[in-house]
């Protein structure tokens, strides 16, 4: 270095001070606010439930690893390796959903706005809707995951090779999009008119709906697990590099011929995202322990969480936007009012 | 570095064809007084006698990877499979995944050498082959999938030693160490060997790559066997011994004691996986490269290679240069000569 360099750190704004550590005690994969109340997914058995007082009350949920969790903000729906999926509410109320059959791990779960929810074990999804039975649909490999489309009831299912379109409440033939490889990961666009999917490999595949037209977005050193989609579905924030990767969705050719933003890049893996649902804000976490809130328009930063732990794990803002949860992947976690 | 291999967790695969003995030797693993617990991976499901909430059935999904190398497939399954056992980390010491009898091995190993998750949190410790005794050698014959058990296999269980003669038994060895004269073998009945034998092995721990000697039959009384038609004795007899050359499957081990130049091998060996990775099942190595003080290990699986220096070499200890390559018609002039091109004059 020719120059001296005062180095970004000394110049960013942060709200470290403002953070309320809460001390979860257990791995955590994943946070959720059910309210004003973050609850906080452990790896097993248990969920954290963190008023806004601060005060953690421990919840039991699974006689195991928990292997999937989904929110609808008045419920998670969890998935675990005991075959049981249960829905935990904001009292700290649990219900037992559904007990495969075969004792099979629950791989996957997914939540429609209309109160339906979605499950899968091995090759096998599952859905059970308001008044309506349970329906089933075997796809030809084991599901690697499951979305909602937002209208209708429609049922994304993600496996190798390809994505099948399951109406469960229609007699039509699902439809397949194929595409190479296995798909772990799947969203529907809020608008309805794209589905992107998660690779195992480093690299997200997306279909125009209309036409089924291929969106291939690669370019990831590292596997793609965390995906958000900014406030009004313009951009979709995807974790996997040293930077947030955001492909731009606004315009009906979605990220077709376009280049992604790179947002807030660090000497470390962008480990988890999750936008801010009514500005254009994001928080990114690192592999580092690393978190920033970043302004979408134009990449500015603030520090939120110093680095120098295990990666973040969790990241989530309640429905309102003004508070923030985050836990690294030992448990250390926090909340931020803004 | 030590460090961190430590933390991941050592996965022992367990393959053999059917009836050769896997389950028998699963249990034992399982219920031995050992004070470890182990993760199962399992295909079939109520075949185990031992009650463990950690015995997880398997779909054995083969998945082909997008970059274009077609023998390039891991088990998709087990990528899910691991991710699920790494939230209970703590609840177990280790890892066995047992492989249906007629699996290829190769995606399994080549899942720990692709996926970067895995590789975090979990190692390849070595593949255990269990063999028939009684039927190994007929399966060689008729199996490919036994074949490319053996040729794969780090330890191999040698296992119903008591249902053939000794003569029989020489022969049915002679034939494994045709294929794979690298691994280790263990004669057993009932499969009662010692854990240590096929557990925490280290077989793909570059750091315990130390030597890649051939493992020599011992003397037995096995001389008065006769051929079978399509094998033929290549007249390489190692103390005496019946010495069989298998058609198919071969290993290939070259050495030298003059340096190799980094610069030429590196290229001749990826060119040589990348082109012929499809018959190269096993490949590892020790190296010694011109102006270096530091011993160069590698270690591969079809196409897949990985290395790193090891350690600098011992005062006295012989800078040679040692690989092998286990695999199916291997094109062995092709190979001496690509080697030959790398050494130094």
């Amino acid at each position: 270095m020719k120059e001296f360099d005062p180095g970004e750190a000394a110049s960013i704004i942060s709200v470290t001070e403002k953070v309320r550590p809460v001390a979860i005690g257990m791995p955590v994969t994943s946070v959720h606010f059910l309210g004003d109340t973050a609850a906080f997914v452990g790896a097993e058995e248990n969920v954290a439930m963190v008023s806004g007082q601060g005060e953690i009350s421990r919840v039991s949920v699974h006689g195991g690893g928990i292997l999937c969790a989904a929110s609808d903000g008045s419920r998670i729906v969890m998935g675990g390796d005991d075959g049981k999926l249960v829905a935990l509410d904001a009292k700290g109320g649990v219900t037992l959903v559904a007990t495969d059959a075969k004792r099979r791990w629950i791989d996957n779960v997914a939540l429609h706005p209309d109160g339906a929810v979605a499950w899968s074990a091995g090759k096998t999804a599952f859905v059970r809707s308001g008044k309506a039975e349970e329906k089933s649909f075997d796809v030809p490999s084991t599901v690697g995951g499951l979305a909602f489309a937002p209208k209708g009831l429609r049922l994304a299912v993600a496996h190798y090779n390809g994505v099948t379109l399951w109406f469960p409440n229609m007699v039509a033939t699902a439809e397949v999009l194929e595409w190479a490889g296995s798909h772990l990961g799947v969203v529907f666009s809020p608008d309805n008119k794209f589905l992107v999917t998660a690779m195992h490999e480093p690299a997200l595949h997306g279909w125009r709906l209309a036409d089924n037209r291929h969106m291939r977005m690669t370019g990831y050193p590292g596997r793609v697990r965390s995906m958000s989609w900014s406030v009004g579905g313009k951009a979709l924030a995807t974790s996997g590099a040293d930077a947030v990767i955001m492909w731009p969705f606004a315009s009906k050719d979605g990220p077709m011929g376009k280049e992604p933003a790179m947002l807030a890049p660090l000497q470390a893996r962008v480990s988890a995202v999750a936008c801010h649902p009514k500005q254009d804000i994001l928080a990114a976490g690192y592999s580092d322990g690393t978190i920033l809130m970043v302004r979408l328009q134009d990449g500015a930063e603030i520090l939120v969480r110093k680095n120098g732990t295990e990666p973040v794990s969790a990241l989530a803002w309640n429905a309102k936007g003004t508070l923030l949860a985050f836990a690294a992947e030992d448990g250390d976690a926090g909340l931020l009012a803004l | 570095m030590p460090e961190l291999t430590s933390s991941k967790i050592p996965v022992t695969v367990l393959t053999g064809y059917l009836g050769a003995g896997k389950t028998t030797l699963l249990n034992r693993i399982l219920s031995e007084n050992h004070g470890k617990k182990y993760a199962v991976i399992v295909n079939e499901f109520g075949e185990i006698g031992i009650d463990n909430d950690l015995v997880i059935g398997a779909d054995e999904e083969v998945f082909e990877m997008n970059n274009g190398c077609i023998c390039c497939t891991v088990r998709g399954d087990l990528v899910r499979i691991l991710d699920g056992l790494m939230k209970r980390k703590g609840k177990f010491d280790a890892i066995i995944v047992e492989t249906t009898g007629l699996a290829d091995p190769a995606p399994v190993a080549q899942t720990f050498f692709v996926d970067e998750d895995v590789q975090r949190n979990a190692r390849l410790d070595a593949v255990v082959t269990v063999a028939d005794a009684k039927w190994l050698s007929d399966r060689l014959k008729d199996a490919p999938e036994a074949k490319n058990q053996i040729a794969f296999a780090d330890v191999i269980v040698l296992n119903k030693t008591d249902l053939v003669s000794r003569p029989e038994l020489a022969e049915v060895e002679a034939r494994i160490r045709a294929i794979n004269p690298y691994a280790k073998l263990h004669r057993t009945e009932r499969c009662q060997v010692a854990l240590a034998d096929v557990l925490e092995r280290g077989a793909f721990d570059l750091d315990r790559i130390l030597e890649i000697e051939p493992e020599f039959l011992e003397a037995g009384d096995g001389h008065d066997h006769h051929d079978h038609d399509h094998h033929h004795d290549h007249g390489h007899n190692h103390g005496g011994l019946k010495h069989y050359h298998d058609e198919d499957m071969q290993s290939l081990s070259l050495r030298t004691s003059k340096p190799l130049d980094p610069a030429k091998f590196m290229p001749w060996l990826q060119d040589l996986v990348a082109s012929e990775g499809q018959k190269i099942l096993r490949s590892k190595g020790i190296l010694a490269f011109s102006d270096d003080d530091e011993r160069y290990v590698f270690q591969g699986v079809h196409m897949m290679l990985e290395g790193d220096h090891q350690r600098a070499w011992k005062d006295g200890e012989p800078r040679e240069s040692r690989l092998v390559f286990i695999g199916r018609e291997l094109p062995e002039q092709m190979i001496r000569d690509g080697f030959e091109s790398c050494i130094t004059t």
